[in-house]
């Protein structure tokens, strides 16, 4: 076994044969929701090259359900999250970074639990915490636990503290109070951080699942992931090629978005893991 | 005093000092808690409350109707325990784990390594392995659903190629789980390839070169340098990964539901059961707060062994 060629054009071929079967299987699923997607049901589970396109498949999951609401309530609770994220994980990194006040590092500790503890374990109390404020069933409900991100505190935090203090200091020796240097030295700084932080966010709520089913019960709230679920379980029985019409519809925009920019989506994600 | 005041301010040089001196040292810890107060309050709502009221809820009954929650001790725990459901999901959620996390790390790693390299079709290979973490758990578990179809699925087509007969993978307790922990590890593996990469990336090429001069084989210069080098971020990895092997049961609730006879329950699904489908929320509090423990535990444990191996290694 030691005795190994470096670099033998044996193990590279079966190690590149390896890589090539690992990927094929890793697309498939993708690559047979199109398939379905595109081909009349009878095709669905037969495959045939001569097969007849078709959008037909598409057509009938749009009228099928309320889609269009439910990308409105998607677009609607991602755009919120986000918004509130931002804001508000500025404003506590920058506490931490810059602000020596009392009882920080027990504070920092206390969000950081977040991050073991997630909102998506929570489900009981958080639902009845929505009950006693009477928010049942409205997307602010969704959205609301996970508008304090520990994880946003965390990685602008890692950002902000990086930033040289003599940039801050000579902006306050102009007179700039804490909220004008933050927004005219330490935002500007951290952009590269808050797109990928804003990737991974939105990739996260578009994608979620389980408190949004538990916490809405009607059209008007339902994001895309809840509506596709009982659409797919209760409306369709098993046509496969709506229901994977109706799949590639709810993923298309972050895959397209996903596909454009790839190198963007990679390296944000890159970006966000890294501190 | 007064006769003080300007001699202060002789000394102070007219714009005061920053964030250190004297008197703003006061408003440096009202800036920063007034800063920190939005998110402290939504933290403490959504985050600190509901895990201590977990914890209290699971000493007290579940309302009904009029009968509001009555004290009752350990009563949620003794019932737990003789819970044979919850055995059930607690260990079909370790054996979950203990498949999904290593399975997902290992992959993650090869196709790091692969990308990272010189292979032939990189950039197909990188999205292919990419694109499961961009898509809901939700919509490819309905394409999974698919694949495991008994007789006309995709897996049971293939198969019978070469003659193996068709199979009810998903409604078979001895395949059901597995069926599962596929899934899991197909969608999280190309996800943490990333971390794997960007650390492979940061990586000085001059190691490879100096190990390749004195004839190490791949093997050694990966177990040796390599790996070693990358013990941070298979932390890191490692921590979401358990993290996500409690956290997400998306897939069992589009292809299961828990079943053949709880045999693919995991512990947050049988909490979501319990919760709102049975609406016990007090034996719900009670399994969340087991939950709860194990996840404190596991963070503790993580914290202990592994830090002392990343740093003297």
């Amino acid at each position: 076994m030691n005795a190994l060629p470096k670099f033998g054009s044996g193990t590279v071929a079966l190690e590149t044969a390896g890589a090539w079967l690992l990927a094929l299987i890793w697309i498939l699923p993708l690559a047979y929701a199109l398939w379905a997607a595109i081909h009349p049901s009878a095709y669905s589970a037969h495959f045939v090259l001569n097969a007849p396109l078709t959008l037909e498949n598409f057509v009938r999951a749009w009228n099928a359900a309320p889609f269009a609401r439910y990308f409105l309530n998607t677009f609607i609770l991602v755009t919120m999250i986000l918004a509130a994220q931002l804001v508000l994980c500025t404003l506590a990194a920058y506490a931490f970074a810059r602000f020596d006040f009392a009882g920080r590092d027990i504070a920092f500790i206390l969000v950081l639990l977040q991050l073991m503890i997630m909102p998506d374990v929570l489900i009981v109390e958080n639902y009845r915490t929505m009950s006693a404020l009477g928010i049942v069933d409205t997307i602010p409900a969704i959205g609301l636990p996970y508008m304090a991100s520990a994880f946003g505190i965390f990685l602008l935090r890692q950002t902000f503290k990086s930033v040289p203090r003599e940039l801050d200091e000579a902006a306050r020796v102009e007179g700039a109070g804490p909220l004008t240097v933050l927004l005219k030295v330490y935002v500007p700084l951290a952009k590269p951080v808050y797109i990928a932080y804003g990737l991974v966010s939105v990739s996260y709520h578009w994608n979620n699942f389980l408190w949004p089913l538990i916490v809405t019960n009607s059209v008007n709230t339902r994001p895309l992931t809840v509506g596709l679920q009982i659409f797919a379980s209760t409306d369709q029985g098993i046509d496969w090629s709506v229901i994977t019409a109706a799949t590639l519809m709810t993923s298309a925009p972050l895959l397209i978005a996903f596909l454009l920019f790839q190198r963007q989506f990679v390296q944000s994600f890159m970006r966000a893991g890294i501190r | 005093m007064h006769g003080s005041e300007p001699v202060a301010l002789a000394a102070a040089p007219s714009p005061a000092p920053l964030a250190r001196g004297g008197p703003m040292r006061f408003s440096a810890h009202i800036h920063g808690w007034l800063m920190l107060l939005p998110a402290a309050v939504l933290l403490v709502t959504f985050t600190h409350y509901p895990a201590v009221a977990t914890i209290i809820d699971s000493f007290f009954s579940t309302p009904k109707g009029r009968r509001g929650a009555v004290f009752v001790g350990l009563d949620n725990y003794q019932a737990m325990l003789g819970d044979p459901v919850f055995f059930r999901a607690l260990a079909n959620n370790i054996l979950y784990a203990a498949s999904v996390i290593p399975l997902t790390i290992a992959l993650a790693l090869a196709m790091a390594l692969w990308v990272n390299g010189k292979i032939a079709g990189r950039p197909f290979l990188r999205l292919s392995f990419f694109t499961p973490t961009v898509l809901p758990m939700i919509a490819v578990a309905n394409i999974w659903l698919f694949f495991y179809a008994p007789g006309y699925g995709l897996l049971d087509q293939i198969l019978g190629v070469f003659g193996i007969s068709t199979h009810n993978w998903l409604g078979d307790e001895h395949t059901a789980l597995i069926c599962l922990i596929a899934v899991a590890v197909w969608k999280d593996a190309g996800f943490f390839m990333i971390f794997y990469l960007a650390a492979l990336q940061q990586m000085s090429p001059q190691l490879g070169e100096a190990a390749s001069i004195e004839g190490a084989s791949r093997w050694y210069f990966f177990r040796r340098v390599t790996f070693p080098l990358l013990m941070p971020t298979t932390l890191f990895v490692l921590i979401n990964a358990i993290i996500n092997s409690f956290r997400l049961i998306d897939h069992i609730v589009v292809m299961t539901q828990g079943g053949p006879d709880n045999t693919t329950a995991l512990l947050l699904f049988y909490i979501y059961e319990v919760g709102f489908k049975f609406w016990d929320t007090a034996y719900a509090a009670t399994l969340t707060a087991v939950l709860l423990a194990l996840l404190a535990f596991l963070a503790l444990g993580q914290f202990l062994i592994l830090d002392r191996r990343i740093h003297y290694q």
